[in-house]
């Protein structure tokens, strides 16, 4: 299952029975130095588009979205004390969050990396 | 992900810009895109808010080496007495007479090339902005003054001085021309070795040096809490001056990012976010700016509220946050004391790269306003500690002579 991308720049891949969820290369350049990440509690039910964690960059605050229904089961703790290495390896060690994946959980809708690729050239 | 508009620090959440609305430019645009800065909207021009090192890189470089700005969005310009008589302190005091009755300070004092940091009021005592007013070292310009306000208020805050000058002065804008500002402990070897002279100036001094066929106003000044200078160039040279100082490798370009960031380390106030028009100088903690003259005069707009905070003490502060934990508080971000009452408001807060994290500042209740008070940040609905802590986050090294 190749990594899928939403509008609001989070990926999500499938890594057993779970999906890991980050934020895009995209995303953590336009963020600049990320400083702080807030990561949501283990056991928290997400819907699809609720608020998964919050990035802060030198500059500004920013909300990550659930990209599909799930609960979360594992966080990066790493990201606490190092959130910089979102900006270093945004889609690989600079992952949030691992989610247990909701029944209506439709990782197919989401884009393809050259459908969010091309995304990107649109805005 | 998306952005928190109600939580965006000073300045910075604006969208990449590519110029495609009505934004005005410094001389200096070009480079910065040659550069790769990122171009976005400030004061109403299209200004460099980073360089592809990003803001932490650009900080540290400026508290380490020496950091180039582009800070052309100011307002600079130079206000000269018509038919001056020749006398030097006559005509001085004579042009610091006609802005006096708009600011706090004791123009009139300024010795030939002094700068002073001073707020032009409005007539409730708020701060419309806060500027700088330079008296020149040739006695030969006595009854000119060298004035630099910001980039957002500047076309207001020209006019209101033009007025109250009538037909006695003329101001002269220099926002055309490039200012450029040098900071850091490597400002004054790199200055030394294009304009050597001007390392002669101490803090808040400033004067007129020719370099290469250009006349540069030069003063020891900035807002970083670093020795460096601020060079005002005529357009034309602007870029020339730049691309001299950036071959020094000692030297690299810094955008508004790190310069947000240095100045809130610095304990330095924003015009728009740490002081507005309902400010006083006073509830600023910017007494200093208030000249010992003018107090005793009670000669400014809205001296009777001023005066008044002075004897009284103003019901808030501006004040020093260090939060605990390394969660930023933002602008915006509600205080609360021990009991949980809602006592203030952050009025600029984020990263402090050389602070080692987050810090902040912004408005308290008198009585929390004592350093080292434990405080609370409503940030995201969740309580996070916080203490008042005194200002400067990090030390100023600013240049003096002995």
């Amino acid at each position: 299952m190749p990594t899928r991308y939403t509008r609001d720049h989070e990926w999500i891949r499938l890594d057993g029975d779970l999906a890991v969820v980050g934020i895009s290369d995209h995303a953590q350049e336009q963020l600049g130095d990320i400083v702080f990440i807030e990561l949501p509690e283990v056991g928290k039910k997400l819907a699809k588009g609720d608020e998964a964690a919050v990035v802060e960059s030198v500059k500004a605050a920013s909300e990550v979205f659930a990209p599909v229904a799930g609960e979360v089961v594992e966080v990066n703790a790493t990201l606490t004390d190092t959130p910089g290495v979102v900006n270093e390896q945004p889609e690989g060690a600079g992952w949030f969050m691992k989610l247990k994946l909701d029944a209506s959980a439709d990782l197919d809708s989401l884009m393809n990396e050259d459908a969010y690729k091309a995304f990107l050239e649109t805005i | 992900m998306a952005a928190y508009p109600c939580l965006s620090g000073n300045l910075i959440l604006a969208e990449p810009t590519h110029n495609d609305e009505d934004l005005l430019e410094t001389p200096l645009a070009d480079r910065h895109r040659a550069l790769g800065a990122r171009m976005v909207p400030f004061g109403g021009y299209a200004m460099p808010v980073q360089y592809p090192t990003g803001i932490i890189a650009e900080h540290g470089w400026t508290r380490e080496h020496a950091g180039l700005f582009d800070v052309s969005h100011m307002g600079p310009c130079l206000l000269r007495l018509v038919g001056p008589t020749g006398d030097p302190d006559f005509d001085h005091r004579a042009v610091a007479g006609l802005i006096e009755p708009l600011v706090t300070g004791d123009v009139a004092g300024l010795k030939p090339g002094q700068l002073r940091y001073t707020l032009l009021l409005n007539g409730e005592g708020g701060v419309v902005d806060d500027l700088m007013v330079a008296r020149p070292a040739d006695p030969a310009e006595a009854g000119t003054l060298y004035i630099v306000v910001n980039a957002g208020t500047k076309d207001g805050d020209f006019a209101r001085i033009q007025e109250a000058a009538g037909e006695r002065a003329t101001l002269t804008r220099a926002d055309d021309c490039g200012l450029l500002a040098l900071q850091g402990p490597e400002a004054a070897a790199v200055m030394g070795d294009l304009v050597p002279d001007a390392t002669g100036l101490s803090f808040m001094r400033y004067a007129a040096f020719m370099f290469e066929g250009e006349r540069l106003l030069i003063s020891r000044s900035g807002y970083t809490g670093e020795d460096g200078f601020e060079i005002l160039v005529p357009p034309a040279a602007a870029g020339a001056l730049w691309d001299r100082l950036l071959s020094d490798d000692r030297v690299k370009p810094i955008g508004l990012g790190a310069r947000d960031s240095l100045r809130l380390e610095a304990g330095l106030p924003l015009n728009g976010h740490d002081l507005d028009a309902t400010t006083s100088p006073v509830e600023a903690d910017l007494g200093f700016a208030i000249s010992k003259r003018r107090r005793e005069a009670g000669d400014f707009l809205g001296a009777a509220r001023i005066l008044r905070e002075l004897h009284e003490g103003p019901a808030r502060l501006r004040v020093g946050i260090r939060p605990e934990g390394r969660a930023p508080a933002r602008e915006g971000t509600e205080i609360r004391d021990a009991d949980g009452r809602p006592v203030g408001v952050v009025t600029s807060g984020g990263f402090g790269p050389t602070a080692g994290g987050p810090v902040a500042m912004g408005y308290v209740a008198a009585d929390v306003a004592k350093p080292e008070t434990p405080v609370t940040l409503v940030v995201r609905g969740k309580d996070m500690p916080a203490t008042v802590v005194a200002m400067p986050f990090v030390p100023h090294r600013y240049f003096r002579k002995t």
